[in-house]
């Protein structure tokens, strides 16, 4: 399985090449070479799943495989840095999952970009966002995954603001930078925090199950929790960054500016679900040694699922409905973690999150890549220009459709079956929380067929001209993220991934499973009454709780809250002061310095004349003197 | 009558200090070149006069002054080219105007 390092080296060659030679090339040959390397890698995953799930297993266990590793950067005897391909279930998996979308969109791309300034620059971005995820899911230890996390949020940054003359694409790329930086800092801190009290990055030695190597730091207190629980914690914080957890999900939707195809590979489908894997990656650790660390990722993963679920029934922009849907969903994904344990039927919950996040990386990719399309046909974001499509695009019709009906949890689209076992997984775990995930399901339900028929049925909105279906580059990748969708859940998901490598096969829980689709069937059912036909309904009810449906619109405040803690409080109370001091009192010491040797220099400029009269003249007068002085003394 | 050696060292002297004189408070470049010569040859005339009268058999003192004699020529020569072609360039000869360097 060598092979595999191709993988990773292809996408950043072709980073290289079509960004050094970008322009030289031709838009159509740039495109084509990025595809290409992208459908090889594909290729080369494909194979090497094939490869490392047809392995027999060691003692039923799927063992991970570190494939070459290089040493890196060495500090101690015990601590050095290395680099190198891991693969294990999930990050076969997750290889699978990355090259698969980003070929989609690669191909998808060469239609919906067709034109546009910088096509070379932005499949060179594509090529850079590749190699940095795959590189991260591929980490052999702790801080390469930090290095590729880095990685993936520049080309994030780079991709948003791809449209850099549009001033809003410009603050959201700032935006989605600063932001999870912020949270990646806690991320550091974790890591140092972890690998000072354990001596290792290795997330084979990590994991390995060895309490002793975590005594010293869990022994530790800071502030009442173990140093254990404040490091685990840290680190999630910078997985709740880059996922977009409440609080700190306020990058997403703006996130949004950037490219269609960006959105669906970048922010749907696998940058975002980067913390989904960062814990999971690290979920030995977190079940075994800190499981209060695991209740505040399920508490947090609720919350936002709830939080972005009901954001996302008011909003009008169609991608801000999917970007808060994605939110919500990556919400599941947590909760799903946070409820699990190790080993058998109690790693329900982990083995859940990560189908749930093969599951969705394909459906959201493709309801962006949908999207994508509808907004090539319309030439806008907003719902209310849309409607009624449903005769001029039936393909993008069709597979948003299959899409919707995947992700509200719909026998047999895939959906159905991931979030069912969460919902299983949360129900174990606590009755309460189960209602509440399920309630959430029933408004994401909700909000994608309120999206669905406010596109494709309900009043057709003038159009500047007719609509019509995308072009077949656009469409294929369409057509196939339906078809995994249709199928994808019939893979018998326990089998390749669990949380302690065995079989695990999985069982329909019929109970929670008749009722999240009574609960789907009844949230499309009302949907479909309220939004099918244009009904005056809908603005009644936004209009009987003017404060709920306000607050929801304007997301409940956070952007606001924000500006308000970082202008008012931040930069009023501690930034100018600061800046003050360093404006006045340490610039001042060094411009009096400056000042003091530049009066003196003006002082003691004028015996440099240059006049050499003058010189002659000073040495004339010396002259003199110490021959007075000569004569005198002797 | 005879002439002694200390009146050849007074006019060299005298000469000496005229030019030292002139070379410090001339203005004019010209002057200031006039007064170097005045050092020099005072120079020359003591090389001379010493060896006339204190190493009468020896001939060092008469060549070393031919040699600065000549040596002093040419250095004339190089000073008024550069004097003319500053004349030609800002049409002044004076050295207080001289200060393009300076800055």
């Amino acid at each position: 399985m060598e092979y595999s390092v191709l993988i990773l080296l292809l996408p950043f060659l072709s980073f290289i090449a079509l960004g050094l030679l970008g322009t030289k090339l031709k838009p159509v040959v740039a495109g084509s070479i990025g595809t290409a390397v992208l459908g090889i890698c594909a290729l080369l995953a494909y194979a090497t799943a094939a490869t490392y799930f047809s392995m027999p297993r060691m003692d039923g266990v799927r063992e991970a495989i570190t494939l070459f590793t290089v040493e890196w950067l060495r500090f101690t005897d015990t601590l050095s840095i290395e680099l190198g391909i891991l693969l294990d279930p999930i990050s076969v998996m997750m290889l699978v999952v990355i090259t698969t979308v980003s070929l989609m969109v690669h191909i998808y791309s060469l239609g919906y970009m067709h034109g546009e300034r910088g096509f070379q620059r932005y499949y060179s971005f594509l090529s850079l966002f590749t190699f940095s995820m795959l590189g991260l899911v591929v980490a052999t230890n702790i801080f390469q995954m930090y290095i590729f996390w880095e990685l993936v949020g520049v080309s994030s940054y780079l991709l948003i603001g791809f449209y850099y003359t549009k001033p809003e694409a410009v603050a959201a790329s700032k935006k989605a930078f600063i932001v999870t930086r912020f949270a990646d800092l806690g991320f550091l801190i974790g890591i140092l925090i972890l690998s000072y009290y354990t001596n290792t990055f290795s997330f084979d030695v990590l994991n390995a199950g060895d309490a002793s190597l975590f005594s010293k730091a869990a022994g530790t207190t800071f502030m009442g929790c173990s140093v254990m629980s404040w490091a685990m914690a840290l680190i999630f914080m910078g997985g709740a960054g880059k996922s977009a957890m409440f609080p700190l999900h306020i990058w997403l939707p703006d996130a949004m500016e950037g490219p269609t195809p960006v959105s669906a590979l970048i922010h749907a489908a696998t940058m975002v679900v980067a913390g989904v894997y960062l814990v999971a990656r690290l979920f030995p650790v977190y079940s075994m040694e800190t499981p209060e660390v695991l209740v505040l990722i399920a508490v947090v993963g609720a919350f936002t699922a709830l939080y972005a679920a009901v954001v996302a029934c008011v909003q009008t922009d169609i991608k801000r409905v999917l970007a808060f849907s994605t939110i919500s969903q990556i919400g599941f994904m947590m909760v799903s973690l946070g409820v699990s344990g190790m080993g058998g039927h109690e790693g329900l919950g982990y083995m859940a999150s990560m189908f749930h996040l093969f599951t969705h990386a394909m459906f959201k990719a493709l309801l962006f890549l949908c999207a994508g399309a509808i907004i090539h046909a319309v030439h806008s974001n907003e719902m209310s220009h849309m409607g009624g499509l449903r005769k001029y695009m039936p393909v993008t019709h069709v597979t948003f459709l299959i899409a919707c009906l995947a992700i509200a949890g719909i026998p047999p689209f895939s959906g159905f079956f991931s979030k069912d076992e969460i919902l299983a997984a949360t129900f174990e775990f606590s009755p309460v929380l189960g209602v509440v995930m399920s309630f959430i399901a029933g408004l994401t339900a909700f909000y994608m067929f309120r999206l669905y028929y406010n596109i494709f049925w309900g009043e057709e909105s003038r159009h500047e001209h007719t609509p019509h279906e995308a072009p077949k580059s656009m469409t294929m990748p369409l057509v196939f993220l339906a078809a995994v969708t249709v199928v994808a859940g019939f893979i018998p998901f326990g089998h390749f991934v669990s949380s302690d490598g065995t079989a695990y096969t999985i069982h329909l829980n019929w109970a929670v499973a008749g009722a999240s689709v009574v609960v789907a069937v009844v949230a499309i059912a009302i949907a479909t009454a309220l939004y099918r036909k244009k009904s005056p309904v809908p603005d009644r009810m936004a209009a009987a709780m003017p404060g709920l449906h306000h607050a929801a619109f304007r997301r409940f405040y956070m952007d606001e809250l924000y500006l308000f803690i970082t202008k008012r409080i931040i930069f009023n109370c501690v930034s100018r002061p600061i800046a003050w001091f360093d404006r006045h009192v340490i610039d001042g010491f060094f411009n009096g310095l400056a000042y003091l040797s530049q009066r003196a220099s003006y002082a003691v400029r004028v015996i440099q004349s240059g006049q050499v009269q003058q010189y002659a003249y000073v040495i004339l007068l010396g002259t003199v003197v110490i021959a007075a002085l000569v004569l005198w003394l002797l | 009558m005879e002439i002694h050696m200390e009146y050849y060292l007074v006019i060299s002297t005298i000469m000496f200090f005229a030019g030292i004189y002139g070379f410090i408070t001339r203005r004019n470049l010209l002057a200031i070149l006039i007064s170097i010569e005045l050092i020099l040859n005072s120079v020359d005339m003591n090389f001379v006069v010493f060896n006339r009268y204190l190493f009468p058999e020896q001939m060092e003192g008469l060549f070393f002054s031919l040699f600065a004699i000549g040596i002093s020529a040419c250095e004339t020569a190089v000073a008024i080219a550069i004097i003319i072609n500053i004349y030609r360039n800002i049409r002044n000869i004076q050295a207080k105007n001289l200060n393009q360097l300076k800055d």
